[in-house]
């Protein structure tokens, strides 16, 4: 029984980083359609920013508080750099996006490495996320990482700080009306660039943030962004494009079968079952599982 | 020739009903006119036919059920529609437009060769049509009517024998209206042809019948003068300026 | 000169050209170990040929194409293992790291020299077939296939490693000795080995050719330009796309295979992500959509990579992402479109008019 627990609870923390991660790429591509396969590298940002700020301030605790809003705003402003660049040259052409933004992700990842060197480094986890929560005791304890909870917590906080934001403020409005009708939009005195480049910024922002998160679960390393997008990506992929909850649903639902399969096969056998899932479920709901119905077929 | 039978149609969006029980006869031959005001599930109607949307009743071409079957499907049991904004293939010629629109029956062997010369029907297409002289050029430089012309064209290759065209005049100048109204004529003489359409004097121009949707129902059926004299027809739809013009319609009917 | 008039005519000469480029010209110039590296790019170029024909004509970005060339290139080098391990042999890394005592079932056809040899292209074509057709047939296109087909490539590069034991894991199926009865490490034979792929090379643009000229290469263009529109005239467009998709596949297995004896190895490394996509850039370089552009921009990729790569190799990776970045954001068709604007050009001023462009130009 306690396996059972352990192991959901472990896809649960698997699924949050998920979250953690695909969160930004359902703004940006589940929103606004934008394929970024350099997200995985604003994550890298977000990571590499922790480690800088570490060296500078004694306490691992504060320096990962501070890390928080840094991160968001280094990585969102790489975003919205990245997007005035290039990505609003391609609007109409999401997979020429795929692959100008491929190469964004090659020249960033190497960036890191002469800046930072090829070899991963590590940052040190604050001592009140180094411990373990005992949730049941006895002969066969059931324990959870302090950092896990704290992931789990961060990626709800940033759930819910995007989804009201989307739905309570004048620019989440601005979003979701460019979303559903750009040229309306546009007419109706919305600047679309301005929203395009704002959500963008958030969007890549939220990577940042992921980026502090993932230092407390491995290494810092240029190719950390690459192990991670394709496995983001899916998420929205599976989730329907913009749809939030479909985002969060399927993150820790491919986190708790991953884990389950992981456990009662290997990694790697793991990995291909649920991509082998994936397409199933594909056959069944190929725009995913929720999607934004709509007329205009042709 | 076969004849449109549709029984108890709807289709409905999320909670919205755009096509609300639709019984609908079209004759085999005849120039059916589609009018009703924006919304009223007029071009909803035709995906139904075409099976782009999903609905619910009955759709019966020449007795055989079209609902449920997949839109490639239908379109080889001899169904073919034009859409709203012309579709044709931008980057490849006129000619080959036409040849894959003649193609479908094509065996495989045939599909791995080259074109040799223009097939007999898509020459005789390409007359009907008046694009003989264009044939080789890229259909994405076409004039806009050209482009309906050209889709047209297509069906016509494809050898349908019920065409559902969405608004074909959109956009066309009085000449190229009256020669596509001669042309649906023409056609009509051996297919069956329905078409959706707001252009009100297109419409008593060619129209054989005319069936007025309003709302997702059926409101009105009849000919031209028939309709225009419903009551019902006035109020939702024609309004006042149809009504006063509707003796001048009759005269030109008589 | 009226013989090189005509598209046809002209592709003949471009063809008799090439082949003294690969059989005559190249062999002479080249010393034996440039001429082994250009056979790793040919290699290379035929998967381009593929790419050319599902994404340059069909759309169908395939960033997978890595599995097919690893599905053919591991068909090869399993036979080739067996063959060097001798009869009742096990294959040299099985002996390391394995504690099998017999060849795993799945390891047995492949000492069968021509199911090996029909594997590495059957293979490949049957997994595009059965995955083909449960993502086409549910509609499931652009940019969800492109991640669908690049997170396949990822899976199978984690499963091969996953496998030490009858894979050879991370390092791949290496120190391959002998190909099918000729050794490997003889230069003479390594020549054999360069014609060989030239040649195929040469068959696999020629059979392109034919289907981009073919009415089934116009009606992959109105199904990568309007899929719907396809679909009301009455074709199924999951079969026009499944057809380019298996045969693009396969031309990467056969690509694979013929790598192995080139190169001596196969391995995870090779077939991941990353190569998978290297697969496309070349093609997208010189030019998505026509068949010369995609091989020479694949051949020149793959050699400016040794080139820097060995002496640069931060500067090489800087380069390719300039590559990815210039080449798809401001010149989406390519150097072969840079061509085409010359000759539009020429055209234009001698007829006075312009001139139009059809759109089996490529080749």
């Amino acid at each position: 029984m306690t396996v059972v627990l352990g192991q959901t609870f472990t896809g649960i923390s698997i699924g949050a980083v998920l979250l953690l991660i695909a969160l930004g790429l359902s703004l940006t591509f589940g929103q606004m359609n934008v394929i970024n396969m350099a997200h995985g590298e604003f994550i890298m940002a977000g990571a590499y920013t922790t480690y800088v700020l570490q060296k500078s301030i004694a306490s691992a605790g504060i320096s990962l508080l501070v890390a928080l809003p840094v991160a968001f705003l280094v990585s969102g402003a790489l975003g919205a750099l990245l997007e005035w660049l290039l990505i609003r040259r391609l609007y109409l052409r999401p997979l020429d996006t795929l692959l100008v933004t491929w190469g964004v992700s090659l020249m960033l990842q190497q960036l890191a490495r002469d800046i930072f060197g090829a070899p991963n480094v590590q940052t040190r986890a604050p001592d009140v996320l180094t411990g373990n929560i005992t949730l049941i005791g006895g002969d066969d304890p059931l324990t959870v990482a302090n950092s896990r909870l704290f992931i789990l917590g961060l990626a709800v906080a940033a759930v819910v700080a995007l989804s009201l934001t989307l739905r309570l403020t004048p620019l989440g409005r601005r979003i979701r009306a460019v979303v559903q009708n750009r040229d309306l939009a546009e007419v109706s005195g919305i600047s679309t660039s301005t929203v395009d480049r704002t959500a963008f910024f958030i969007g890549s922002g939220l990577a940042g943030v992921a980026g502090v998160a993932l230092t407390l679960v491995g290494p810092i390393g240029p190719t950390m962004g690459t192990n991670v997008i394709i496995d983001a990506f899916l998420v929205i992929v599976v989730g329907g494009i913009g749809q939030l909850k479909g985002t969060v649903i399927v993150a820790f639902v491919l986190g708790v079968l991953q884990s389950v399969l992981e456990y009662s096969t290997t990694v790697s056998v793991a990995k291909v079952l649920v991509l082998v899932g994936i397409v199933a479920f594909l056959q069944w709901r190929p725009q995913g599982l929720y999607t934004l119905r709509t007329r205009s077929l042709v | 020739m076969s004849g449109l039978e549709i029984r108890r149609l709807r289709v409905s969006f999320d909670g919205f009903t755009a096509v609300d029980g639709v019984d609908l006869d079209v004759r085999p031959g005849d120039l059916r006119f589609l009018i009703g005001p924006n919304g009223a599930g007029k071009t909803t109607l035709v995906d139904a036919v075409t099976g782009l949307v999903r609905a619910e009743g009955s759709v019966r071409f020449g007795g055989e059920e079209l609902l449920g079957r997949s839109v490639h499907r239908i379109a080889r049991s001899g169904i073919g529609r034009t859409f709203q904004t012309a579709t044709v293939f931008e980057e490849l010629t006129v000619l080959q437009n036409l040849d894959i629109a003649a193609g479908a029956g094509r065996s495989l062997w045939t599909m791995l060769r080259r074109r040799k010369d223009v097939p007999e029907p898509v020459a005789r297409a390409l007359e009907t049509v008046g694009l003989t002289e264009l044939a080789d050029s890229p259909a994405g430089t076409l004039a806009h009517g050209q482009k309906q012309w050209l889709e047209i064209g297509m069906l016509l290759v494809q050898d349908v024998r019920l065409l559902l065209l969405d608004e074909p005049v959109a956009g066309m100048s009085h000449d190229e209206r009256q020669a596509t109204g001669e042309l649906l004529q023409r056609i009509s003489a051996e297919r069956t042809v329905v078409v959706i359409e707001h252009d009100m004097d297109f419409m008593r121009s060619f129209a054989r019948s005319v069936s007025v949707l309003h709302a997702g129902k059926v409101l009105s059926e009849g000919t031209v003068a028939e309709v225009q004299a419903d009551p019902k027809v006035q109020e939702v739809y024609l309004g006042h300026a149809a009504a006063e013009t509707t003796a001048d319609v009759a005269v030109q009917e008589a | 000169m009226n013989l090189l008039k005509g598209p046809s005519a002209r592709a003949a000469a471009g063809f008799a050209g090439s082949a003294v480029v690969l059989f005559a010209l190249a062999p002479l110039v080249l010393s034996d170990f440039r001429l082994g590296l250009l056979a790793k790019y040919l290699c290379i170029a035929m998967v381009a040929v593929g790419v050319c024909l599902a994404w340059g004509r069909g759309g169908l970005l395939t960033l997978g194409q890595g599995v097919f060339f690893g599905l053919g290139g591991y068909a090869m080098a399993m036979h080739l293992k067996i063959a060097d391990a001798g009869p009742g042999n096990l294959p040299d890394f099985m002996q390391l790291y394995g504690t099998a005592t017999e060849l795993p079932w799945w390891w047995q056809p492949f000492a069968n020299p021509l199911f090996a040899l029909a594997a590495t292209v059957l293979l490949p074509m049957a997994v595009a077939a059965v995955l083909g057709s449960f993502i086409f047939r549910r509609r499931v296109k652009g940019a969800y296939f492109a991640i669908l087909s690049q997170a396949l490539a990822a899976a199978f590069a984690i499963w091969l490693i996953g496998q030490q034991a009858t894979t050879g894991g991370t390092n791949g199926l290496t120190d391959i000795q002998g190909f099918f009865g000729y050794a490997l490490d003889d230069p003479v034979n390594q020549r054999m080995v360069y014609f060989v792929i030239a040649a195929a090379l040469l068959l696999l643009i020629a059979l392109a050719r034919q289907l981009i000229h073919s009415r089934y290469g116009e009606l992959l263009v109105a199904v990568r330009d309007s899929e719907e529109r396809v679909r009301f005239l009455g074709y199924d467009p999951a079969n026009v796309k499944l057809v380019a998709y298996v045969v693009a596949a396969g031309m990467a297995g056969l690509a694979g295979a013929l790598f192995v004896p080139a190169v001596g190895i196969i391995s995870p490394a090779l077939i991941g992500i990353v190569p998978s996509i290297e697969f496309v850039i070349g093609a997208a370089v010189g030019g998505r959509a026509s068949l010369v552009g995609a091989v020479l921009g694949a051949v020149a990729v793959a050699w400016a990579k040794t080139a820097l790569s060995e002496e640069f190799p931060a500067a090489w990776t800087y380069f390719q992402g300039l590559l990815f970045i210039v080449a798809l954001a401001f010149l989406p068709g390519g150097l072969a479109s840079l061509a085409g604007i010359v000759r539009r050009r020429r055209a234009t001023a001698e007829e006075k008019k312009a001139a139009v462009i059809p759109v089996g130009e490529a080749a």
